[in-house]
Parts: structure tokens; C-alpha cells; sequence
């Protein structure tokens, strides 16, 4: 069986395509479909095994990154969503997609599995404006941290991924962060080229002041996922910027998290 | 007839009266273009209506018809005959395409972009705009809209194309300049730039289009009119590239509504600035990229699905232009009452003429209009009929159940007068300087100085801030090396993820050598051009190149005489080296005057020169950083003494005379040879060498691989021999690269550039120290790649 994605567009959704081309090298069969024709019904959610928000600019950004979008996943599309999340089904939040998981409060969540499976939650934390002030984009080092996300099992320690953003600093209250790294679900990190995540990681390997550094965290139950990084701009060798001098493989490190939500796919969904 | 439309009394009016009628009419009509409508109009008996004699403005604006590059020019120089010019664009752009006669060229100056083939399924767009007026009064909407109309412009081409890359080129003014020696009314070049850079910023990244390749200059005589270049690559189905009209199809506008915006763009840009332009807000637009993305999703979908026949953009003159060119073989017949306005209160000329932005237009079968409705919706972008597409030659306009414009097709597209014009080309003697060897044994500090100086300085703040990641296909990025912030010579991107065909995108741009000669200016900048894609791995072979000009005023003989030149050498570099025009545009009237002193400024002649090339295997591709320690260093392409507007004498406040000439037979062999050797993977790096010579390059190279060089200037090709250590660095001589080479391959690289000049001029180091030894062996630059670095990265840092 190919598990099925849907990629939700609407008006500023910019990176569906290579989003598709990912999930496709992957093994998922997907589909291109813009939020109305999930609002009208012409789309029902309930067909897919994966839902993906990928990057961009929803709505032009407008009041802040994410937020339009997000209101309008919460009024129009709550139960359909909530019955997607309790049916164990995943979600990833790229870029764009990751301010919108944020902004619906699907990400963090709350810290009980039973109760994340409301949309109606309320937003816990945020993505707010790189320290730098302005749209960065760059090639940022990643440490995997041990965390329950499906979409990073048995990944390496240490992803190479580009950013570009002007709000991902990942921020929120002291209890909140303190969930999130008691619950393990801190799934990135951004760290020096040394991996030592640990360390003060200044700007620009810490490309935007991120709290904790955090770059990509997930959900209580590991099945929601968003992060600022962009895993499907590195699906081959030559989208890495040194790839005329380095030694590297012909996979780039961005495809096993695709690779990995499709075979959960297939294994908690074969028909 | 309708109150809100009024009527030009021209009929009975003498010279005086109809050139003031153009004058507050901002219609930037001469004298003879007026009088050739009167005529017309008397034999109608009756005056033109204001949406009539404003179409007639708009068609006719240089801005739109290009009329400098079609009219007859007699040319003189000194000692020589005076020619007889008939038109520079078919003459000396139009023609050497034709005579390059690539197969592979599917469309070029016919269209809205050129078309060039990719590969089995899919053809390539390429077009280059430029958007200065408007930046020059308001540079972050004018930069957006720039590349806002671009991205129109491919995606008007064949059936529509899918935008794939955006490149940019600014001109400036000095950004340190004094507020005090701001002339009037004009924006300081600092707040230009960052609006500029933002504008582009903001409407690139939010279209999801990477913004990879382009450069920024500058110069003072900037100041008052910068230059913003946008380009645009797209990608088009081999069958999606023909377009048609039929009688009976419907004029379907499709995106955002229409306001008094941007009313007379194009015939504002078709005269000089000057210290009261600022007041003209009404002829900027403004940009909204949310509606273009609406505006591609739709429409690609609907090219897919075969719904429309022809599609144009609403570009200058809004919907007078595009509905007046695409029925231009037919006829067309518009009700301005359907059209969808922001607000109120518009009279039907400025519907008709609003630059309003994010608007389509496109000719559809009644049968699909359903469907096409359907899309639309769908994808939340207002698509409304206007009218039809008829058999009567005529442009109809009605509003509101009246006519209010009834124009011949034929007067209106055939109708223009010949004009002749004069044009005059008298070089300037200039300062020289001598060679410094005499009382300087050191040149590590000009080496720095150079490298900071804001043209050649690192445009690092400025690049980040674009998206040159979306889409997944960028694989030779703007910035490489081993911090990846090197200067890449072009960038390389593979459109359809995961297959090895790409497009490599480059541009070549030196005003400074037209201080000296617009000739070699010109041919210069199409060396340069091909120069950098080479560099990344490109051939002569496949690429294809486009031509922007701006210029100063061209109904002055001096700035027309410019033109010529650069226009001839466009011709007889590109028939050289076999690389056809496939689309261009000038901007010209880039003058500024200040009407209380009278004084008049023009930007230095500008060309700017924009080259793609398909290659079939990005593998293949390279770029400038040098990879490894213990690696041969070499110099291929000779040097001559050729200093005349080099960097080098910029710094010491002289321009010269001798500037860089292209000899395109030894260029050619040159960078096929060279090429050649990259295909074999037997080339690590390469760098073109242009601003700076020698010194900069291979600086250049050795900061952004992490290793230090120790080269020998006694081994550089030259052709006579050059006695001095600072021409020998600084010159910037054309069809020059530097190249990295492993020992193991040497003998096979020499084989491989066996009659090509070169030089075999030191190697790459382990430590990070830089040393380059000059003719009598004592190292006159000495330091490390760390201090040629920040002094190349910290000048325009933030």
C-alpha cells in the first residue's frame, strides 16, 4: 500500500511541490489540495494517513507568520482535524507549517495524551521575529535529541539543513519548556558544527535566538511534528552547498523523515 | 457620449497647443507623433476621446515600442563617413541571432520572454525588465512591482511558464555620500538600497521563487537614477509555448482589481526626472504578491487543463496595452463597466490605462469559461469577462452602453511616424597613470583596498536575505566555499528535482569601461557573462544571452552615439562567439534635472548582459573555492596592459584609456578548452577574473576554500611582455580564469590546453598565508586569507 498524503496549499503556500517530491521519493502517494476544497468537503481529510503543512507564506504572513491560516484551520476545519489526530494519523509542520501547528496549539499540545487531541487548545508558545530582525537564509547544523517523534526514529545525531525564515525564534514560558524537555519532545536542536548543542550556540549557528535552541519539536504522542528547517530542500547531494568538495551520499538528509512517516504509515494503516 | 469622458481639442490646435497638450498630459508624445495623430483624427473628423489619445500614448511610448532601437540613426564618428543606421535592434541584435541560427532557440524576440529548449518535456523562459523610474521615487514598491512584472512576463510567455529563478542587478549611488551633496529632491543611495533590497526581498521570497544570481554596483551618477534589473527563468511543456487569438474568444482578466495606481507608468518612463518627480505618486504602483501566487496557482492549472488560448500580462498601460496587443491581428471589443475596481470614482481612461499590479489577461473559448471560473474560485482569485475578441481590426471600448474609444488596430500598432535621430560618438582623452613599481615594493594594501571597495566587496547581507533554497533545485548557490560565503561566479539550478539537466544563470555588467568606450563596455560585459557560466561548467555552445541598455537621454547625440557603439559590439561579440540574443529591453531618458539650476546629469552608459545555458549534467559543475592544499594554481587567458577603467586606477582616482578589449577568436579558444577540461572533471576549481584582475580572483578563491596560495606573477600569460607587478595583478584583461588543477592531473590538463595561453603560477597551501611574488621574485603581497576576508566582508556587512 502507498500511504497517502495531502499537502495543504492556499494563497502563499510556496514549498508544496518539493514537499510532494519528498514524500513521493519516499514511497507516498500525494496530493496537492487547497484548503477550500477541504472546507467545502470536495476533500475529505479522513482519506489520508499524513497531512502536511508545508512553507511559505499563508496569507501573506499578514499580522504575523502563520496566524491566518491557523484561525482558519481552527473554525473550519476542527473536527475533521481532531478526528485525523485521534484516528493516530501525522502531521508535519514545515516553516510556515510549523508557525500554523503552533498557532492552532496542536504544537506543543498538552502534556496529557487524552486531552492533545483537541484542536480547540490554546497556543502555549510561539515563533516570533528572528533576533537578526530579518528574513536569514542559511545552512544550519541540527542535533537529534532523544524525543518520541515517529518522523525521527533511528535518525542520525546530526542533520545539515538550510533555514530561511524572518520569525522562528521558538519561544515560550518556563513551564513550557520545561514540558517539553521532561516529555521528550525537543526534537531538534540547532548546534555548532561541533554538535555540542549543549553549549551557548550563538547567532548564526542559532540562526533566529530560539529558546534552548530549539529548531523542531513534537507533540506528546510523537505523531505532530513541525520544525523551522526546510528537510525537503536536502533530498539529494547536490542540494548541499558544498557538495563540489565534500565526500557525501547521494541521499540527502532530509528524506528519512519523510521516509519515516511513510512507513509508520504503512505499518499502522496497511489495509 | 459619456460625462465622465471628455475629448482633446486637437483638431484646430497648432504646434504650441498640441505639444502642451502632451506636456499635462504627461502622454510624452513629440511633435510629430501629435501631429501625425491630428492628421489622423482630421480625416475621422472628429477629436480624439481621452481613452483614445491616451491608448495612442501608451502604444506608442518608448517605454512600449522601443522606438530609439527601431528608428533610423545617422551615426558619425571621427574620420569616418557618417552612416545610415536602420535601426539598432534589427541590425545589430535581431540579426546575429539570426545569423547564430541555433537550432535550439524556440521563440526570442517575440514573445514576453525568450524560449530556449531544456530537455524532452520542457522549454526555458528567460526575460530581464527593468523598473528604475519608480525605484528612483519610491524604491521598495518600485523594486517589488519590478520583479512582480517579470514573473508576469514569463508566466505571459507561450501558454504560461512556472517562475523557477529570479535574478536581480541594482545600480546605486555611493552609499557614503554627504546629505549635503544630495541634489534635490532625490533619495539618499543608503535608503534606496535597503528599500530596493526589501522590495525585491519580500516579493521574491513571498512568490517562493529563489532569488540566486546577481550583482549590485555603484557609482555617484547613480545617485538620482538608480538602476533596478529584474529577471525572471521559467519553465514552460515543450507544448505550451504557441499561443493564438480567435474571434469570439473572451477577454478574461484574472487577479487583482484595478485602481488609480501606477496611471502613466509607461509614458513616465519614457522622460527624464527631475527635482519635482518626487510628486508623482500616482505613477508607482502597487505590489501585493499573495494575489500573484493566486494568480500562477490558477493559471497553471488551467494551461494544464488547454482553457485559454493566448494569455499577456498587464504590464505598462495596463489593459489598454494588453488587450491592444493581443488583438492586434483581430480585433477587440472591451466594456470597461465589467472591470473590478478597488474603490470608486475612476473616469474610464484611467480603468483603461491603470498600472494597477497582479493582473492577467487571457483569451478564452466561451465553451471552457465554466471550468475556468471553477479554478479560480478555487484558488480565491477574482476572474471577470470584459469583453470579446472580434474580426472588425478594431479597438472598441465601451462604457457603460457607450462608445467611448474606437480605434483602428492598424493606426494604432502601424501608424507610429519614422523618426531619424543623430548620433555622435567622440571619444574622451583621459588621465593614465604610470605603473607605481617605482616607489611601492608592497601592493598587500591596494590588494585590500579592492577587495573592499563597495563593487566588489561581499554582498553576503544582502543574499541571505533572499530565498535561494525554495523550490529544491538551486544546486550551485550564490555563496560557496568552506563557510559557504565565497562569491560563485553563477549559480546552477536543476528545475525538476532529482534529474541531472540544469540551467546555469550568470550576468556580465561594467559601466566603468564606458567611460573609456560603450564599446568595449558592451563587449566586455558579454565576455564577463560568458566568462562566469564557463567558470560553473557551462559551454559556449548552449548558451544564450539578453540584452539590457540604460541609457541617458538618446535624442542627444552623444548618449545615442554610446548606444551605437554598444549596440555594434553586441553584434560582433556575440556572432564571435556564436551566443544568440533571445530578449532584451532599454530603459533610456535616465537623466535627472534640477529645473532651478538647470543642471543635467545621465547615468553612465549601461549594458547589462544576462546569459543561461543548459547543461545535461550538473555533475560537471564546479565552483570557485579552491578544494585542497598542494593543488596547482594556474592563470589561463592572457593578460594585456589594459587598465582603462580598472579598479585599480579607480582606487588611485584615474580611469585611463586603454580599457579591456574582447579578441573574441583567443577568448573562444579559450573558454572551449577550458571548458572542455571541467567536463572531464579535471579542473577543482575556477574563477573568472574580472573587477580587480589577477589579485581579486585569486584572493577571492583562496578565502572561500580555507587555504592560503603562494603564486608567482612571472608566470602569468601575457602577450607582450608586461614590465610591471601592479599592471600585471591589477589589469583587467578579458577571457581570463583562474583555474585548480591536482598534480596527478597536470600533464593532462596541459594537453587539454595545448595552444591555449596559460600559466602554471604557484599552488594552494596548507597554512593560511598569501603570497604572491612579483617579477623579481620578492613577494609583494604578503598576508593571510583571514585579513583578505574581512576586508572583502566587512564593508557592507549590515
Amino acid at each position: 500500500m502507498k500511504p497517502k498524503v495531502l499537502i495543504l496549499r492556499t494563497a502563499g503556500t510556496n514549498c508544496d511541490s518539493e514537499t510532494a517530491v519528498a514524500f513521493k521519493l519516499a514511497g507516498g502517494q500525494t496530493d496537492l489540495v487547497h484548503i477550500q476544497n477541504l472546507i467545502s468537503g470536495k476533500v475529505d481529510l479522513s482519506d489520508y494517513h499524513i497531512l502536511a503543512i508545508p512553507g511559505g507564506f499563508s496569507y501573506g504572513d499578514d499580522i504575523a507568520a502563520g496566524i491566518l491560516l491557523a484561525v482558519e484551520m481552527r473554525h473550519k476545519l476542527s473536527n475533521v482535524l481532531e478526528e485525523f489526530v485521534a484516528d493516530k494519523k501525522l502531521i508535519i509542520g514545515i516553516c510556515n507549517g510549523f508557525q500554523v501547528l503552533v498557532r492552532t496549539g496542536l504544537l506543543p499540545g498538552l502534556s496529557t495524551e487524552k486531552n492533545a487531541t483537541n484542536i480547540d487548545m490554546p497556543q502555549r508558545s510561539t515563533l516570533a521575529m528572528n533576533t537578526s530582525t530579518r528574513f536569514e537564509c542559511r545552512w544550519v547544523n541540527l542535533k537529534t535529541e532523544v524525543n518520541q517523534c515517529i518522523f525521527t526514529k533511528g535518525i542520525k545525531p546530526n542533520l545539515y539543513l538550510p533555514v530561511a525564515h524572518a520569525e522562528g525564534r521558538f519561544t515560550a514560558p518556563q513551564e513550557v519548556l520545561d514540558e517539553l524537555e521532561n516529555n521528550q519532545q525537543v526534537v531538534f536542536r540547532y548546534s555548532n558544527a561541533s554538535h555540542h548543542s549543549s553549549d551557548n550556540i550563538e547567532y548564526p549557528n542559532n540562526p533566529n535566538g530560539s529558546d534552548s535552541n530549539i529548531a523542531g519539536i513534537c507533540d506528546i504522542t510523537g505523531r505532530i511534528f513541525g520544525l523551522m528547517p526546510h528537510p525537503e530542500r536536502f533530498l539529494t547531494k547536490w542540494n548541499h552547498p558544498r557538495w563540489t568538495r565534500e565526500d557525501l551520499p547521494e541521499e540527502g538528509d532530509g528524506l528519512v523523515l519523510f521516509k519515516n512517516a511513510v512507513d509508520y504509515a504503512k505499518a499502522t494503516f496497511h489495509e | 457620449m459619456s460625462t465622465q469622458v471628455s475629448e482633446f481639442e486637437i483638431l484646430n490646435a497648432d504646434d504650441d497647443e498640441l505639444m502642451r497638450i502632451s506636456r499635462e498630459g504627461t502622454l510624452s508624445l513629440n511633435l510629430k507623433e501629435m501631429q501625425t495623430i491630428q492628421s489622423h483624427f482630421r480625416t475621422l473628423q472628429r477629436n480624439p476621446t481621452d481613452v483614445e489619445l491616451e491608448t495612442i500614448a501608451q502604444t506608442w511610448s518608448e517605454h512600449c515600442v522601443h522606438k530609439t532601437f527601431k528608428c533610423i540613426i545617422e551615426y558619425s564618428e571621427p574620420e569616418k563617413n557618417t552612416e545610415r543606421i536602420h535601426g539598432l535592434f534589427p541590425t545589430y541584435i535581431q540579426r546575429a541571432t539570426e545569423e547564430i541560427d541555433k537550432p535550439w532557440c524556440v521563440s526570442v524576440f517575440s514573445d514576453n520572454a525568450g524560449i530556449i529548449e531544456f530537455d524532452d518535456e520542457n522549454n526555458i523562459v528567460f526575460k530581464v525588465e527593468t523598473h528604475n523610474h519608480p525605484s528612483a521615487i519610491e524604491p521598495y514598491g518600485g523594486a517589488g512591482t519590478g520583479i512582480g512584472g517579470v514573473i508576469r512576463d514569463s508566466l505571459g510567455t507561450g501558454l504560461g511558464a512556472k517562475p523557477i529563478l529570479n535574478t536581480d542587478v541594482f545600480c546605486f549611488g555611493l552609499p557614503d555620500m554627504s546629505y549635503e551633496d544630495l541634489p534635490k529632491g532625490t533619495l539618499h543611495p543608503k535608503r534606496v538600497f535597503k528599500g530596493v533590497v526589501s522590495g525585491v526581498r519580500d516579493y521574491g521570497n513571498r512568490m517562493g521563487i529563489p532569488t540566486a544570481n546577481g550583482a549590485i554596483l555603484f557609482d555617484s551618477r547613480y545617485t538620482a537614477n538608480p538602476l533596478v534589473f529584474c529577471g525572471n527563468v521559467g519553465l514552460i511543456p515543450r507544448d505550451r509555448c504557441d499561443k493564438s487569438v480567435e474571434p469570439g474568444d473572451l477577454i478574461v482578466a484574472i487577479g487583482g482589481r484595478t485602481g488609480r495606481d501606477g496611471i502613466h507608468g509607461a509614458t513616465f518612463s519614457s522622460a527624464e526626472l527631475d527635482d519635482t518627480s518626487e510628486n508623482l505618486g500616482s505613477v508607482v504602483q502597487i505590489g501585493n504578491p499573495i494575489m500573484e501566487k493566486r494568480i500562477v496557482d490558477a493559471l497553471l492549472q488551467a494551461r494544464d487543463r488547454n482553457l485559454y488560448r493566448s494569455i499577456t500580462d498587464c504590464g505598462a498601460g495596463g489593459f489598454s496595452s494588453a488587450v491592444g496587443e493581443m488583438g492586434e491581428d483581430t480585433g477587440a471589443e472591451v466594456h470597461l463597466e465589467n472591470i473590478p475596481l478597488k474603490y470608486d470614482g475612476l473616469a474610464p481612461w484611467e480603468i483603461w490605462l491603470s498600472e494597477a499590479q497582479e493582473r492577467m489577461v487571457i483569451a478564452v473559448p466561451p465553451e471552457n469559461l465554466d471550468k475556468l471560473m471553477d479554478i479560480c474560485e478555487s484558488e480565491m482569485v477574482e476572474a471577470t469577462v470584459l469583453g470579446s475578441f472580434t474580426d472588425s481590426q478594431r479597438l472598441q471600448v465601451f462604457y457603460e452602453d457607450n462608445i467611448v474609444g474606437d480605434l483602428d488596430m492598424g493606426f494604432l500598432h502601424k501608424g507610429l511616424p519614422d523618426i531619424v535621430k543623430k548620433a555622435v560618438w567622440q571619444p574622451q582623452q583621459h588621465s593614465e597613470m604610470q605603473s607605481r613599481d617605482n616607489n611601492i615594493d608592497d601592493y598587500t594594501d591596494d590588494l585590500l583596498h579592492l577587495l573592499a571597495s563597495p563593487n566588489i566587496a561581499s554582498k553576503e547581507s544582502v543574499i541571505r536575505q533572499y530565498d535561494h533554497e525554495v523550490q529544491g533545485g538551486v544546486v550551485i548557490k550564490p555563496l560557496v566555499g568552506i563557510e559557504n560565503d565565497g562569491p560563485s561566479d553563477a549559480c546552477v539550478v536543476t528545475p525538476v528535482i532529482g534529474k541531472s539537466t540544469a540551467v546555469i544563470v550568470a550576468n556580465g555588467i561594467n559601466p566603468r569601461y564606458s567611460d573609456v568606450d560603450p564599446y568595449h563596455s558592451a563587449a566586455g560585459a558579454i565576455d564577463e557573462t560568458l566568462r562566469n557560466i564557463i567558470a560553473v561548467g557551462g559551454t559556449l555552445e548552449k548558451t544564450a544571452l539578453l540584452d539590457n541598455f540604460c541609457w541617458g537621454n538618446p535624442d542627444k547625440p552623444d548618449r545615442l552615439g554610446e548606444l551605437v557603439r554598444a549596440a555594434k559590439a553586441c553584434y560582433d561579440i556575440a556572432t564571435a562567439y556564436g551566443t544568440p540574443f533571445i530578449s532584451g529591453k532599454d530603459s533610456l531618458y535616465n537623466e535627472y534635472r534640477d529645473t532651478t539650476t538647470g543642471e543635467q546629469r545621465a547615468i553612465p552608459a549601461t549594458l547589462l548582459i544576462s546569459g543561461i545555458c543548459v547543461i545535461s549534467d550538473v555533475n560537471c559543475a564546479v565552483t570557485m573555492d579552491v578544494k585542497a592544499a598542494g593543488n596547482l594554481i594556474y592563470v589561463v587567458g592572457n593578460t594585456y596592459t589594459e587598465l582603462g577603467g580598472s579598479h585599480y586606477f579607480g582606487i588611485h582616482g584615474h580611469i585611463g584609456n586603454n580599457a579591456p578589449i574582447v579578441r573574441p577568436d583567443e577568448g573562444k579558444q579559450v573558454m572551449e578548452s577550458l571548458s572542455r577540461s571541467i567536463s572531464l572533471g579535471l579542473v577543482r576549481s575556477c574563477h573568472d577574473c574580472s573587477e580587480g584582475g589577477i589579485g581579486v580572483a585569486a584572493a577571492e578563491m583562496s578565502f572561500a576554500g580555507g587555504f592560503g596560495m603562494e603564486l608567482h606573477l612571472k608566470h602569468i600569460p601575457v602577450d607582450e611582455d608586461i614590465p610591471y607587478d601592479d599592471f600585471r595583478l591589477f589589469s583587467e584583461s578579458n577571457s581570463r580564469f583562474i583555474v585548480e588543477v591536482e598534480p596527478a592531473i597536470q600533464t593532462e590538463f596541459e594537453n587539454q590546453m595545448n595552444g591555449i595561453p596559460f600559466g602554471h603560477i604557484g599552488k594552494s597551501i596548507e597554512s593560511n598565508e598569501f603570497i604572491l611574488n612579483g617579477l623579481e621574485g620578492n613577494a609583494i603581497i604578503e598576508t593571510t586569507i583571514d585579513k583578505l576576508k574581512s576586508a572583502w566582508q566587512t564593508p557592507l556587512h549590515s
